[in-house]
């Protein structure tokens, strides 16, 4: 049998090998990047991730949220209120953000289901400032007005010391660093973890209810099912981001943490900029959104009225984003879900 | 010159074209009937007509004036209206409210008006308030006819009106067409039904896999031209 | 007695929430369309008012009449040209689109208004109150409450009664045998998006009289707005009325019980309407 089902295709071996070089030299950065370029590529990362979760709700699984930053904030909180009232060190407590993220997903999820379309994700966002305005009343972890990560804590993060002294960093620089490395972690795990979910045989249904709902009903597949896997995952990861960003931050409040803006519409422009529904629009999303934001940060609400504006454009024009136009035009797919037929000959008798 | 005309008319569903060069013809006063199976493009030709799908612009003239480029309410506005398959009524319009909306286009003083209408099909008047399609199917498809006359179109599209219906009912349709006729519409109807396309039509067109087979007047073709078109030569 | 009077407090405050809410209820009957910058628009709309009161030297009362017009066209061409394109299957072009939109006017007004508050200016008449037995009513609200029957009563009958409303039932059915009909749904969008920014631009007049704004208090509107419509159920503009309500008096009964939790039991009288009622207190039959 010479027939191969694959997904490959010569431009996604290529992408593997550059992405693996790639990763080499983003975990060796730390021995020779300064501290800026650090917190920059940190930036970077954590908000890769969330475009990649909002991609995964929106883009595949036609989950329209614009109340992700109730996972941020939840998981933030949730970090916080480990270390500080449990005493527990921050990096395994991102671990419990995820968590917390987790488990107000559920309700979440319980009440925006019951709204379809438009409606669902006004529904998310509503949810998101029940939490906030919950959080706000938690008046150990400072209310309104928020709180830090107490300086023990911060000082005696687990790694921190090794990485200060394998860098000769001080203590300060080593946590960017440690933070840093987390992300390309979660960065990582969650670009090969989302992938690796739509080659699998769930990830192909979840394709199908995208496309249509009834048929893909039809021929079997639980729609409803997906949308909680769906849901459920990427407030995880979500979580999980938001433990880590607050974790660097060290210090927090219910309106940073649950805002709409930092949170949901810069995530919601990268995806849209680079290309909803792929893997590789969110990685050109968040560069273009990093580019405009160094190159306009300085003109304040100029910078967003762009941005927003560049938002409709880009539906208008291009509703697939840059890498829509890019791959429409070189057939390229660095992450190739589509599974094809290769090798052999095509023949109607076999030998 | 014909009032009507379409010229090599060609349609696609996406990559599926549906006709293939289709030439028909409406004279002024005149009734026309086209046939065949389910799939032959009747429909199609009618929806292209009254510009629900888009065609080149030549290929549909009414009234000496290249109509093919216009959008569906331009084309009503200049006088063509159609009875769609499936009756198409508004659910959340009362039967009178959907006779009134006939008018919304194209406000012409003629012969159609509601009591003229209500004349045609005297159920009609007593079922005005009620929801459209609270209404039997040929209650229905009055309704959807009466919609149509509201404009004072001169030419009307009726497509499948017997659709669906009961044979009894289908004969009170048609009893209604010689009276449209009368009031100086000129018709083209699409029918399966081929004993009631004959009686009604000055002349047919047979359609078999988007295109015209066979046309000529009702007494100048015999059952077998009318079967072979219909079905294909093979059968 | 004091609850007596929190209660008829958040009635009227009600009104207030179903003039944000009529608007977007009329846009999403009609097309099916939830924008995201209604509450942003409902913000410009006061600004709009506060420019005029401030160039003409005209009373508030009287630069809506300016404002009216204004409005209407902007609704008008929004729709025709940018959200038309957007319409169709896919629920996320309109979603994205006016999201931006949403983003991009907040900060277009706070470049040009900056981010301090600002108030339009009150009267005699607007601090006036009248007392009703044991309670004092403000006028403000109870002007506010009646404009919000009067928009309802309004677009029921231009609904019901109006050609143009014929049209924009029969094309919310079904908008290509609409166009059989010489249905522009095209302009009949436009009109309806024309006609929510004259109700949005009343609800800018009260917005701005009664308390103070500033750019960046449209998305909470948008939210009440939103509230209000799900519970009244999609479509019913009686129902968008007593939505409206049930929030205006669950953030005062809220507030009266601890200052800090006026919004939030707000929200969370939503979100038990939506868990025994999921499709709204009147829903329509054929959605």
């Amino acid at each position: 049998m010479a027939y191969k089902v694959t997904t490959q295709t010569p431009a996604s071996r290529i992408a593997a090998i550059v992405g693996a070089i790639a990763i080499v030299v983003l975990i060796a950065l730390p021995f020779f990047a300064g501290r800026g370029t650090i917190q920059d590529m940190f930036f970077i990362l954590t908000m890769l991730v969330l475009a990649q979760f909002w991609n995964l709700l929106a883009g595949y699984g036609g989950l329209v949220s614009i109340g992700q930053q109730a996972f941020v904030g939840m998981g933030a909180y949730a970090l916080f209120g480990a270390v500080i009232l449990w005493g527990l060190d921050p990096v395994p407590s991102i671990l419990l953000a995820g968590v917390a993220a987790l488990i107000i997903a559920v309700p979440t999820a319980f009440f925006a289901f019951r709204l379809s379309g438009a409606y669902f994700a006004i529904g998310t966002w509503v949810i998101a400032e029940v939490v906030r305005l919950l959080v706000a009343q938690w008046k150990t972890l400072g209310g309104g007005t928020g709180t830090s990560l107490p300086r023990s804590a911060t000082r005696d993060m687990w790694f921190v010391e090794m990485i200060e002294e394998a860098l000769g960093v001080r203590s300060a620089a080593a946590r960017d660093i440690l933070a840093y490395w987390l992300a390309l972690i979660l960065a990582i795990a969650t670009i090969g973890g989302i992938y690796w979910l739509l080659r699998t045989r769930r990830g192909l249904a979840l394709a199908a209810v995208r496309d249509n709902t009834e048929a893909a009903k039809s021929v079997g597949v639980d729609a409803g099912r997906m949308k909680w896997i769906v849901f459920l995952t990427s407030a995880f990861g979500t979580g999980l981001a938001g433990g880590l960003i607050y974790m660097q931050k060290a210090r927090i409040s219910p309106d940073a943490a649950f805002s709409v803006t930092d949170w949901t519409a810069y995530v919601i422009f990268i995806v849209v900029i680079g290309g909803i529904g792929t893997i590789e629009g969110p990685i050109i999303g968040v560069l273009v959104f990093f580019a405009l934001q160094s190159l306009l940060a300085d003109f304040g609400s100029w910078y967003l009225m762009t941005l927003g504006v560049l938002a409709i454009v880009i539906m208008l024009v291009a509703p697939r984003g840059l890498w829509g136009l890019l791959s429409e035009r070189t057939g390229l797919h660095l992450f190739p879900i589509r599974r094809r037929l290769t090798g052999g000959q095509l023949t109607t008798s076999e030998e | 010159m014909a009032l009507l005309q379409t010229q090599n008319l060609t349609a696609h569903y996406g990559d599926f074209q549906a006709l293939f060069g289709v030439d028909i013809e409406l004279g002024e006063a005149e009734t026309v009937a086209i046939i065949g199976a389910n799939g032959a493009g009747k429909t199609t030709l009618m929806r292209s007509i009254a510009g629900v799908l888009r065609n080149d612009a030549g290929a549909v003239s009414f009234d000496g004036v290249s109509i093919g480029a216009l959008t569906a309410d331009e084309i009503m506005a200049q006088g063509v209206a159609m009875v769609p398959e499936g009756r198409k009524l508004f659910p959340s319009l009362t039967v009178e409210e959907n006779l009134l909306i006939g008018t919304y286009g194209r406000k012409t003083a003629g012969h159609w008006t509601l009591d003229t209408v209500y004349d045609l099909f005297p159920i009609l008047a007593e079922r005005r308030h009620n929801p459209g399609t609270a209404l039997s199917g040929g209650q229905q498809q009055m309704v959807a006819i009466g919609r149509a006359l509201m404009s004072n179109p001169r030419v009307l599209l009726c497509d499948e009106i017997s659709l669906g219906l009961a044979p009894v009912v289908i004969k009170d349709i048609y009893k209604a067409i010689p009276q449209i006729k009368a009031a100086g519409a000129s018709m083209i109807v699409v029918e399966q039904d081929i004993a009631q396309a004959m009686a009604v039509a000055d002349r047919v067109y047979c359609m078999m896999e988007g295109r015209v087979t066979l046309s000529g007047t009702p007494d100048s073709l015999s059952r077998d031209d009318i079967h072979n078109a219909y079905f294909g030569a093979s059968h | 007695m004091i609850w007596i009077d929190t209660i008829i407090q958040g009635i009227l405050l009600g009104g207030l929430y179903a003039l944000f809410a009529s608007g977007l209820s009329l846009v999403f009957g009609i097309m099916r369309l939830v924008n995201l910058a209604h509450g942003d628009l409902i913000v410009m709309g006061a600004y709009l008012i506060l420019v005029l009161v401030t160039l003409l030297g005209l009373s508030p009362f009287l630069a809506v009449f300016v404002a009216v017009p204004l409005m209407f066209a902007l609704g008008w061409f929004l729709q025709k040209f940018l959200l038309n394109r957007t319409l169709g299957e896919d629920i996320l072009p309109p979603l994205l689109v006016t999201f931006g939109l949403s983003i991009a006017l907040q900060n277009a007004l706070l470049e040009g208004f900056s981010a301090d508050s600002q108030r339009l200016p009150t009267n005699a008449l607007t601090t006036a109150s009248v007392d009703a037995g044991p309670i004092t009513l403000g006028v403000m609200p109870l002007l506010t409450f009646a404009s919000a029957v009067l928009v309802i009563v309004g677009l029921n009958q231009l609904f019901y009664r109006t050609e143009l409303g014929r049209a924009f039932r029969a094309t919310s059915d079904d908008a290509t045998t609409a166009s059989l009909m010489g249905i522009k749904p095209a302009n009949i969008f436009a009109t309806a998006t024309g006609i929510a920014l004259v109700i949005v631009t009343i609800a800018a007049l009260y917005l701005g009289l009664r308390a103070n704004f500033d750019p960046n208090i449209g998305p909470a509107r948008l939210i009440y707005a939103f509230e209000a419509v799900i519970i009244g159920g999609l479509g019913s503009l009686w129902g968008t009325l007593l939505g409206g309500i049930i929030i205006g008096v669950a953030q005062t009964v809220g507030a009266a019980i601890n200052p800090e939790w006026q919004i939030l039991a707000g929200h969370i009288a939503f979100l038990v309407v939506l868990l025994v009622r999921p499709r709204g207190l009147f829903p329509r039959a054929n959605d």
